[in-house]
C-alpha cells in the first residue's frame, strides 16, 4: 500500500455523523504570517478552509493623491516606500516615466548604472523571500543567511546611495551620485561572495524534503486564473506565463542585455505551486547577478562621463499622458502619469504587482487547510505598502 | 518521505556554520563603519546659512522650520552704503517627520547643510526629535571631510 | 546510599535533589539552545546578561514574573489557570522515576518504565486545556492538533520503549540499564530511531511543532498566556526534553554506563549519563534550526506509515533475538 492511498483528512464535514459548525477565522491584521497588516477573513471547518477574502487598506497612505502636490524629484521620496523591497526598482519607474514624457535622453552612463542597482535591488528582494518564506514554513535558519548576503549587497548600495532602503538615488534624467571611486570592484566582490554561498541558503531550503513536501503540489495557480487576475512577475512565470517586461518591452539597458548573446534569460515554470514560485526566485538571483556582472563591465568599458542630464531650474513636464511599466522583483508595475504642464502631476496612477497578485487569494484558499494557507499567502511574495500604496 | 538526502544537508550546514565565525557585529561594543554618503543626520553650519529658505520649501514633507530677521551693518568705509542680512533666529529639523531623502542638502546653495552619519539619537519623547539649529550644528563635527566645501570653493 | 538516614529526611534530600535538578537542567538546556543556535545561524546569541550571556534566562524569568497574569474574558477560568501546572508537574514526577546512576535514582520503582511512559502522556492534557480553555480559535485548534499528534506518537513511543523492555526482560529502568549491552546499539536501532522521533513529537519541538506553529496558529494553546504561567509552559517544554533525553539515554545509550566495565554507582556514573543525555538533547536542538515543520496531516502520516511499522518490526526482531538467546 502506498502512502498516497491513505487520504488523513483534517477537520472533513461531518466525521462520524458528527454535525460541524463553521468558523470565522481573522488572520491578521496583525497575525505573524501576513507581513504586516494584510488581513485575510478565513471561514473554516475545522482546518479546512471553505472561504477567503483579503481585506486590503489597512496600510492605505494614500500615495497616489500626495503625488499630486509634490515635485517630480519629491515624488521620489514617496515612490520608493509604497514597495519598499523594490524602492530603487520603483525610483528609476517613476523616473523612467517622466522621462518619457519628457522626450528627455539619459546619458548612456546613467542608463547602465541604473540597470545595474535595479538588478541590485531585485536580488535584495528576492533574498528577502528566500528568508521569510521558510520562515513561515517553520524554518528559522534560512533567514539568517539570506540576511548575510543580503547585507553584502546592501553595504554596496548604501556604498553608492547613502541609504539602506529608501535609497533616494535616481533623479529626473540620471543619478544624483556619480558612482565612488573602485566600486565596480567592490560590486564585483560583493556578487561574488554571494554566488559562492548561495548553495548554502539554497540547499538548505529547496533541497529540503519536508519543505518540498510542505510546496510541492500546494497552492497551484493555473495559467488561466493568472491571466483572469492579472498576476505578473515570480509568481506568474511560475505558472508557465512567460512574460518578462525586461525582455518584452525593454526599458533601461535591458534591450542589450536580453537580446542576443546577452546574459538575461527569463525564468519561467510549469508547475504553478509555491515550490515552483520559490524556484523561479532562486533561480531569478542568479540571473540578476550575471545581469549586475555585465553592468560593472559595461560601466568600466564606457570610463567616466555624465551620470545625469542637465535640467531646468523649474522641472515642468509638458502637458500629456504616459503609462510606462517596468518589471519590479514582486511583478509588473505600471505608471500612468497625466500632465498639465505644471511642475507637478496632475494625476500619477500606480499599478503596483502586489494588489493583483493577493487577490488571487480568494481563489487559491478554499478547500485547503490552515497550514497550507500560510505556505501559499507566503508564496504569493507580497508587500502590504505595495498592495495599499 | 522519498528521501533524507535534503535534511542530512541541512543539518550540515548548520554545523558548518558553528564552526565558523559570527557574522553579526555586537552593535554598541563595535560601532558600524558606514560610508561617508550614509544619510544618518543633517547637519547644519550655520555661518553659511542665509535663511534662503530653499531647503524648507523643497521639503517633501516641510519639516524644516527656519525664523530669521534683517540686520544691517554700518558702513565699513567712510561714505560706504550701510548693508543688510539675514541673521537666522532658528532653525528646526523635525526628525519624527523627515524622511532622509536628503533633498534640501541638495538643494541648498550655500553648502550650509550636510549629511552626517551619526544614527543613535533616538529619543524617549516624540518631541524632543525636534533639533534646534545648535543641535544641528554639533552634528557638523562627524561630517565627512570630503563633503565639507573646500578652502578655495569658500572663497 | 542514603538507607542510613531517617525515612522522612532521606525522602526530602531526594525531592531537593529531584527538584533542583528540575530547575536547573532545562534552564542549562535553554541556554545551551540559545548559544548552540547562534552560532549554527552565524550569529552569538546571548551576549549582554552576564558573561557570554549565561543570565540570561534568569533575567528572563525575573521578566516573566514582572508581566501581568491575564486571563482573557472568554477563557474557562479554572480550566485556563491550572492549565500550565497540568503541563508542568508530570515531567517533575517522571524525573524522579529516572536512574541516573546506578544507586542515583529518588524512588526506584519495579516498573519505572511503565510509571515515567504513564506520566509524561498527562502532560499533553494540559495543553488541551490550555488550548480550550483559553477561548481562543487559534488556541483550540493548536489544543486540537496537540491532541491528535500525541495520540497518534504515543503508540509507537511505547512499543519502541516496549522493544528494549523485552530485550532486558524487565519493566525497571535500572534494570534495562543493567542488562544493556553495546551490541543493542544495532539491535535495537530502529526502537531508538522510533523513539527518538516520537519523542521529538511528544515534545512538539521542530519539525513536528505544527500544534504550536507561531506563523501559523500564533502559538496554538499558548496564544493568550503571559508572564509565569507562560513561562511554566516553556519550562514544561525544557524539562520534557530534559526528561526524554534522559530516558532515550537509559533505554538505548546503557545510561549511566561508559565503554569500560568500570562506572557505575558514583559521580562518574552521573556524567556519563549527563554526557549522553546531553548529546540527544544538542539533537533535538539542531532538528530546530535544521528543519522546516511538517504539516499536522503528513506527520500523523508519518506515525501510522513509517513509525507504527517500523516499531512492530522492531519488536517482532526484539522477540526473535530474544527467543534465540535466551
Amino acid at each position: 500500500m502506498s502512502s498516497r492511498d491513505v487520504d488523513v483528512t483534517l477537520g472533513a464535514a461531518g466525521v462520524g455523523g458528527l454535525s460541524t459548525t463553521e468558523m470565522v477565522l481573522n488572520i491578521g491584521p496583525q497575525h505573524p504570517a501576513t507581513h504586516g497588516v494584510l488581513r485575510l477573513r478565513i471561514t473554516a471547518d475545522g482546518e479546512r478552509i471553505t472561504a477567503a477574502e483579503p481585506v486590503i487598506g489597512y496600510m492605505h497612505r494614500g500615495a497616489e493623491k500626495l503625488f499630486e502636490v509634490r515635485d517630480y524629484r519629491q515624488i521620489m521620496v514617496l515612490a520608493n516606500r509604497h514597495d519598499w523591497l523594490s524602492a530603487f526598482n520603483n525610483e528609476v519607474g517613476v523616473a523612467l516615466t517622466v522621462e518619457h514624457l519628457l522626450e528627455m535622453e539619459v546619458p548612456e552612463r546613467a542608463t547602465w548604472a541604473r540597470t545595474l542597482l535595479c538588478e541590485l535591488g531585485r536580488v535584495l528582494n528576492h533574498l528577502m523571500f528566500l528568508g521569510s518564506y521558510p520562515h513561515e514554513l517553520g524554518a528559522i535558519t534560512p533567514m539568517f543567511y539570506s540576511f548575510r548576503e543580503r547585507e553584502e549587497i546592501q553595504a554596496v548600495m548604501e556604498e553608492y546611495s547613502g541609504g539602506r532602503m529608501h535609497f533616494m538615488a535616481t533623479r529626473v534624467g540620471g543619478l544624483l551620485h556619480d558612482l565612488p571611486e573602485g566600486w565596480l570592484d567592490r560590486v564585483d566582490a560583493a556578487v561574488s561572495t554571494v554566488r559562492s554561498r548561495l548553495p548554502d541558503l539554497t540547499g538548505l531550503v529547496l533541497g529540503n524534503e519536508i519543505l518540498q513536501g510542505r510546496t510541492r503540489g500546494i497552492g497551484v495557480l493555473d495559467l488561466d486564473t493568472v491571466l483572469a487576475y492579472g498576476v505578473s512577475g515570480p509568481i506568474a512565470r511560475a505558472s508557465g506565463l512567460d512574460v518578462d517586461l525586461r525582455r518584452d518591452e525593454p526599458y533601461l539597458a535591458y534591450g542589450e542585455l536580453f537580446g542576443e548573446d546577452g546574459p538575461g534569460r527569463v525564468v519561467t515554470r510549469e508547475a504553478g505551486d509555491c515550490y515552483a514560485r520559490l524556484d523561479v526566485l532562486v533561480e531569478q538571483i542568479q540571473v540578476s547577478l550575471d545581469l549586475v556582472e555585465a553592468c560593472t563591465a559595461r560601466l568600466r568599458d564606457l570610463g567616466p562621463g555624465p551620470i545625469s542630464s542637465r535640467l531646468p531650474k523649474k522641472l515642468k513636464v509638458p502637458a500629456g499622458e504616459h503609462y510606462c511599466a517596468s518589471e519590479n522583483p514582486l511583478g509588473l508595475n505600471g505608471y500612468y502619469l497625466v500632465s498639465r504642464g505644471d511642475t507637478v502631476p496632475h494625476r500619477l496612477k500606480l499599478r503596483s504587482a502586489s494588489f493583483n497578485n493577493v487577490q488571487v487569494l480568494r481563489e487559491m484558499l478554499p478547500g485547503t487547510v490552515v497550514a497550507d494557507m500560510v505556505a501559499i499567502l507566503g508564496s504569493m511574495f507580497f508587500v502590504v505598502g505595495d498592495i495599499d500604496k | 518521505m522519498s528521501g533524507v538526502r535534503g535534511l542530512l544537508r541541512g543539518l550540515g550546514t548548520t554545523a558548518r556554520t558553528l564552526t565558523r565565525r559570527a557574522h553579526t557585529a555586537q552593535y554598541p561594543h563595535t560601532e558600524p563603519t558606514l560610508p561617508e554618503r550614509s544619510r544618518g543626520v543633517i547637519a547644519l553650519l550655520e555661518e553659511n546659512c542665509t535663511s534662503c529658505m530653499l531647503c524648507a520649501r523643497e521639503c517633501p514633507d516641510w519639516c524644516i522650520t527656519i525664523d530669521s530677521h534683517k540686520e544691517t551693518l554700518p558702513a565699513q568705509t567712510e561714505g560706504g552704503r550701510e548693508r543688510s542680512h539675514n541673521v537666522l533666529d532658528r532653525f528646526d529639523i523635525d526628525f519624527s517627520l523627515c524622511m532622509y531623502c536628503g533633498i534640501c542638502i541638495e538643494v541648498c546653495p550655500f553648502d550650509a547643510l550636510f549629511w552626517a552619519p551619526d544614527f543613535a539619537y533616538a529619543e524617549g519623547d516624540i518631541r524632543n526629535l525636534l533639533h534646534d539649529k545648535e543641535r544641528l550644528g554639533t552634528f557638523m563635527a562627524s561630517v565627512p571631510e570630503s563633503a565639507l566645501p573646500t578652502a578655495e570653493e569658500k572663497g | 546510599m542514603l538507607a542510613e538516614l531517617p525515612w522522612a529526611l532521606e525522602a526530602g534530600l531526594k525531592a531537593a535533589c529531584v527538584l533542583a535538578a528540575f530547575l536547573t537542567l532545562p534552564l542549562a538546556l535553554g541556554q545551551l539552545e540559545h548559544k548552540l543556535m547562534g552560532h549554527m545561524q552565524g550569529r552569538l546569541g546571548p551576549m549582554e546578561a552576564g558573561p557570554h550571556g549565561l543570565g540570561q534566562l534568569v533575567a528572563d524569568g525575573i521578566k516573566f514574573a514582572q508581566k501581568e497574569d491575564v486571563t482573557p474574558a472568554a477563557a474557562d477560568r479554572p480550566v485556563f489557570r491550572l492549565a500550565p501546572a497540568v503541563a508542568l508537574v508530570p515531567y517533575l514526577v517522571a524525573l524522579s522515576a529516572i536512574p541516573v546512576a546506578a544507586t542515583w535514582v529518588a524512588v526506584d520503582v519495579p516498573a519505572s518504565l511503565l510509571l515515567v511512559l504513564a506520566v509524561t502522556s498527562v502532560g499533553v492534557i494540559g495543553t488541551l486545556m490550555a488550548g480550550w480553555g483559553s477561548g481562543n480559535k487559534y488556541s483550540l485548534l493548536g489544543g486540537l492538533r496537540a491532541g491528535a499528534q500525541l495520540v497518534s506518537y504515543e503508540l509507537p513511543l511505547v512499543l519502541a520503549a516496549a522493544s528494549v523492555a523485552m530485550a532486558a526482560g524487565t519493566l525497571s529502568l535500572t534494570g534495562i540499564v543493567q542488562e544493556w549491552s553495546w551490541w543493542w546499539l544495532v539491535w535495537q536501532a530502529p526502537a531508538a530511531a522510533v523513539f527518538l522521533a516520537a519523542s521529538v513529537a511528544e515534545l512538539q519541538r521542530t519539525p513536528f511543532d505544527a500544534p504550536v506553529a507561531d506563523s501559523e496558529i500564533v502559538f496554538g494553546p499558548l496564544t493568550e498566556y503571559t508572564g509565569l504561567r507562560f513561562a511554566f509552559f516553556l519550562l514544561a517544554e525544557y524539562a520534557g526534553m530534559v526528561l526524554m533525553a534522559l530516558l532515550f539515554t537509559v533505554l538505548f545509550l546503557g545510561g549511566w554506563r561508559g565503554p569500560w566495565d568500570d562506572a557505575g554507582g558514583g559521580v562518574v556514573g552521573v556524567l556519563w549519563t549527563l554526557l549522553k543525555a546531553t548529546a540527544v538533547a544538542v539533537g533535538f536542538l539542531w532538528l530546530r534550526v535544521a528543519w522546516p515543520r511538517v504539516r499536522e496531516d503528513q506527520l500523523q502520516r508519518f506515525a501510522w506509515l513509517v513509525l507504527l511499522p517500523l516499531a512492530l518490526v522492531q519488536l517482532a526482531i526484539t522477540g526473535a533475538g530474544v527467543v534465540v538467546l535466551g
